[in-house]
Order: structure tokens, then sequence, then C-alpha cells
């Protein structure tokens, strides 16, 4: 093998593994999930988070317009706070409120957001107080027995 | 026979032990350094990208596809009981890219190129070309370690993202054209759970360690080889067990640490 086509391979080889980190980046990794990085930051209380995850999807009408970034226990008020990070080109308006939904029955939880009518914007930074947390199915089935049960005995 | 009691034989494996891997530790710095010295031949480092990497890419690409293959097989099995098989495609970038296809890779890479390294400098060692070289103040460490050392750094990413992106093509055969899992589903579950950061870039790190490490093991245990035939032949059984081991070790405190 002389040095020339030893380049030639070498080089060959060494386009092939960018070629490869492109394609798994682009086609197997979400590099889209990179542009949150450059969005901003909005903070919303939630009385209970379920299974909420960092890095779970925020949506809006279904698109998912931001993520997760940080769940935290505010030991005052006992509420979990989240931080997420919506993309730049979305803004919302004062009165938005958040929810905590699951997809499908047992699928993962992300925040729905419900945008409000206000002309002014959410400023970066700002938090999302009408809230509503989590539903925990233990406790719906919980109540609707409960109730059941008490309807029942209150017809006899 | 004093040698034969145990404690005493404690304290000569240790006696023997410690300096040797202090002697590695010199041996690796003193070949990691080379190009900071300006003593680094770029063309011998070219030599060897091509000899160890270029040279493995069909064998690395011929595994992965059938490691893919048999992922998307296996992880079919077991999803379909929960009804769960829109997960398949999660479930093997997942494995390739955290643990499989560093591990695999670098598996592969110290039999197919590691052996081969460990048999050379041997070789070298027991021709006495290693003592001609410091003759002739050649420093066998600039000249026949670091561009091997170097080689091996570079080329085991680079084998790794190959080997992550086939085993990957792999798995899809047989999990939407073969089984039937639908297509969309599959790139999109794999796209919506595989992070690039911590997967992707995590499992290169893996691969950069691991390089280092396998081809590190190979031109040590030829480098301080017994110079007979032999000893070559030894050296290269220990290159391969030691690199093999040491690999899925050094995978287990990467995992731990990284993820």
């Amino acid at each position: 093998m002389n040095q020339r086509s030893i380049d030639w391979w070498v080089g060959i080889f060494v386009l092939l593994g960018i070629v490869a980190l492109a394609v798994l980046a682009l086609r197997v990794g979400n590099l889209a999930g990179f542009t949150y990085s450059r969005g901003y930051v909005l903070h919303a209380t939630f009385s209970n988070v379920g299974s909420l995850k960092v890095r779970s999807p925020v949506k809006l009408g279904g698109v998912t317009i931001g993520e997760v970034t940080d769940i935290k226990m505010n030991p005052k008020t006992f509420m979990a706070g989240v931080t997420m990070r919506i993309s730049p080109k979305i803004r919302l308006p004062a009165d938005t409120g958040a929810s905590i939904y699951t997809q499908g029955l047992l699928g993962e939880q992300y925040i729905s957001i419900q945008p409000g009518g206000m002309p002014q914007d959410l400023s970066p930074g700002a938090t999302i107080t009408m809230t509503q947390g989590a539903v925990n199915i233990d406790q719906i089935i919980g109540q609707m027995v409960f109730n059941k049960a008490s309807g029942t005995s209150a017809g006899h | 026979m004093k040698e034969d009691f145990l404690i005493p034989s404690i304290g000569r494996t240790i006696r023997e032990t410690v300096p040797r891997i202090g002697m590695a530790t010199r041996f690796l710095a003193g070949s990691l350094t080379a190009p900071i010295r300006r003593d680094f031949s770029f063309r011998q480092w070219l030599r060897q990208v091509f000899g160890l990497g270029v040279l493995s890419l069909a064998l690395m690409v011929v595994a992965a596809f059938f490691t893919g293959m048999v992922l998307g097989f296996q992880g079919y099995y077991a999803l379909v009981r929960f009804g769960a098989t829109s997960a398949l495609g999660t479930l093997i970038a997942l494995s390739l890219l955290r643990e499989l296809g560093p591990v695999l890779t670098a598996l592969l890479f110290a039999g197919r190129a590691g052996s081969a390294l460990t048999a050379e400098i041997g070789s070298m060692k027991a021709t006495e070309q290693l003592d001609a070289m410091e003759m002739m103040a050649v420093n066998p460490l600039a000249w026949v370690v670091a561009p091997r050392l170097w080689g091996g750094i570079f080329a085991v990413p680079i084998l790794c993202v190959i080997f992550d992106l086939v085993g990957i093509f792999g798995g899809y055969l047989v999990s939407v054209p073969i089984l039937g899992v639908d297509g969309g589903t599959f790139w999109a579950q794999m796209q919506a759970n595989v992070s690039f950061h911590g997967d992707i870039v995590n499992g290169l790190i893996k691969a950069v360690c691991f390089g280092l490490v396998v081809t590190w093991i190979a031109t040590w245990q030829g480098f301080s080889a017994h110079p007979t035939a032999e000893g070559v032949g030894s050296a290269t059984t220990r290159s391969v067990v030691m690199a093999s081991l040491t690999v899925l070790g050094l995978d287990f405190i990467l995992t731990a640490l990284l993820f």
C-alpha cells in the first residue's frame, strides 16, 4: 500500500464516521430538542406532578412547544415547582394555564398549555399560576367506588 | 521451599506487579505525549489508522448488521407479549448506542487489531528491532507505540459510530419489513427517546476510553513480552484476554458514571 492510497482510504473512513454520526444525530437522536436550549424559561407550580419527568414534553394544542427542564419541591409552600423551556417562537398570553395530562390511559405525562386571551405576553422567567396537577387514577377509582357505595346505601 | 508458602508468594506477586503497573503507566504517558513533544510521525499515524480502522471496517459492519437483526428478533419476541412493539425502535437504538455498540466494537477490535499489535511489537522486540532503534537514538515509544496508540484512540470511536448505524439499520430491516412493525412508529419512538447528549455522545466517550485501553494493553503486552517466540505467543493471548475483560469491567464503571 503506498502512502497515497492510504491517505485516500483513511479520508474515506473519517468521512464515513462523520456521515454516520450526522445520520445518528438527525435520524435516531432528537437534535430538534436542542432548539429548546435557546428557548425561554417559564415556571409553574402544581400541587401534584404525578410521574412528570425532566424532558417531558410541553404541548400546546397537541403540538410539542417545549420541554420540562427541572422539577423541584418548594419547602415553604409544599408545592412542586416545574421549570420548562418554551420555543422562542411561541409567545404565551399572561393568563395562560397549565395542566398535567397523561398520553393515553397509561402513557407518559406531559404539560398541556391552555393559552389565555390577554394582550400582554408572559415574560421569560414568569410563573404560571393557573395550574391543574396530575390526576391520580387510583384516587379517581377510589372516589368512584366510594360514591357508588355511599349512593346505594343512601338509596336504601 | 520457602517460595511455596502463601504469604511470601503474595509478597512476591505484589513486588512484581506494582512496578509493572508503574512501568505500564510511564509507557502510556511517554507515548501519549509524543505529539506534544513534536516527536510524532503523522504518516505513521495515518498508516495505523488505516491498519487498525479501515481494515477492521468490514468485520464491524458484518458484526453490527447481525447484532442489530438479532436485537430486532429478540426485542420483538419480548415486547409482543405486552403489545408494546411500538417501543422496538427505542429498544434497538438505546441498546446499541449505550452498550452494545461501544463494547462489541472494542471486543472485536481487541481480537482483530489488538492481537496483531501485540504480535507485531512483540516480534519487533524478539528480533531486537526496538533495541536497534534506541541505539540509533530513535525513541521506540514515539516512533512505534505513539502512532498505534493514537491510531486506536482515533479509529475505535469512528468504528463505533458506524457499528451503531449499521446495527440500527439491521434492526430496522428485521422489525419493519419482516416482523411488520409500523415503520413510522419505529423511527418516531426512537427519535422521541434517544437523546444526542445523553446517549450518542456518551456512547462515543465510552468508545474513546475503550480505544485507549485496548491499544494500551495491546502495545504494552507487546512491549513487555519475553523476547522469544513463546513469549510473543503468550503475550498475544494475554493481550486479548486482558483487553476484553478490562473493556467489560470499564463498561460497568463508565455506565455507572455517565448515565
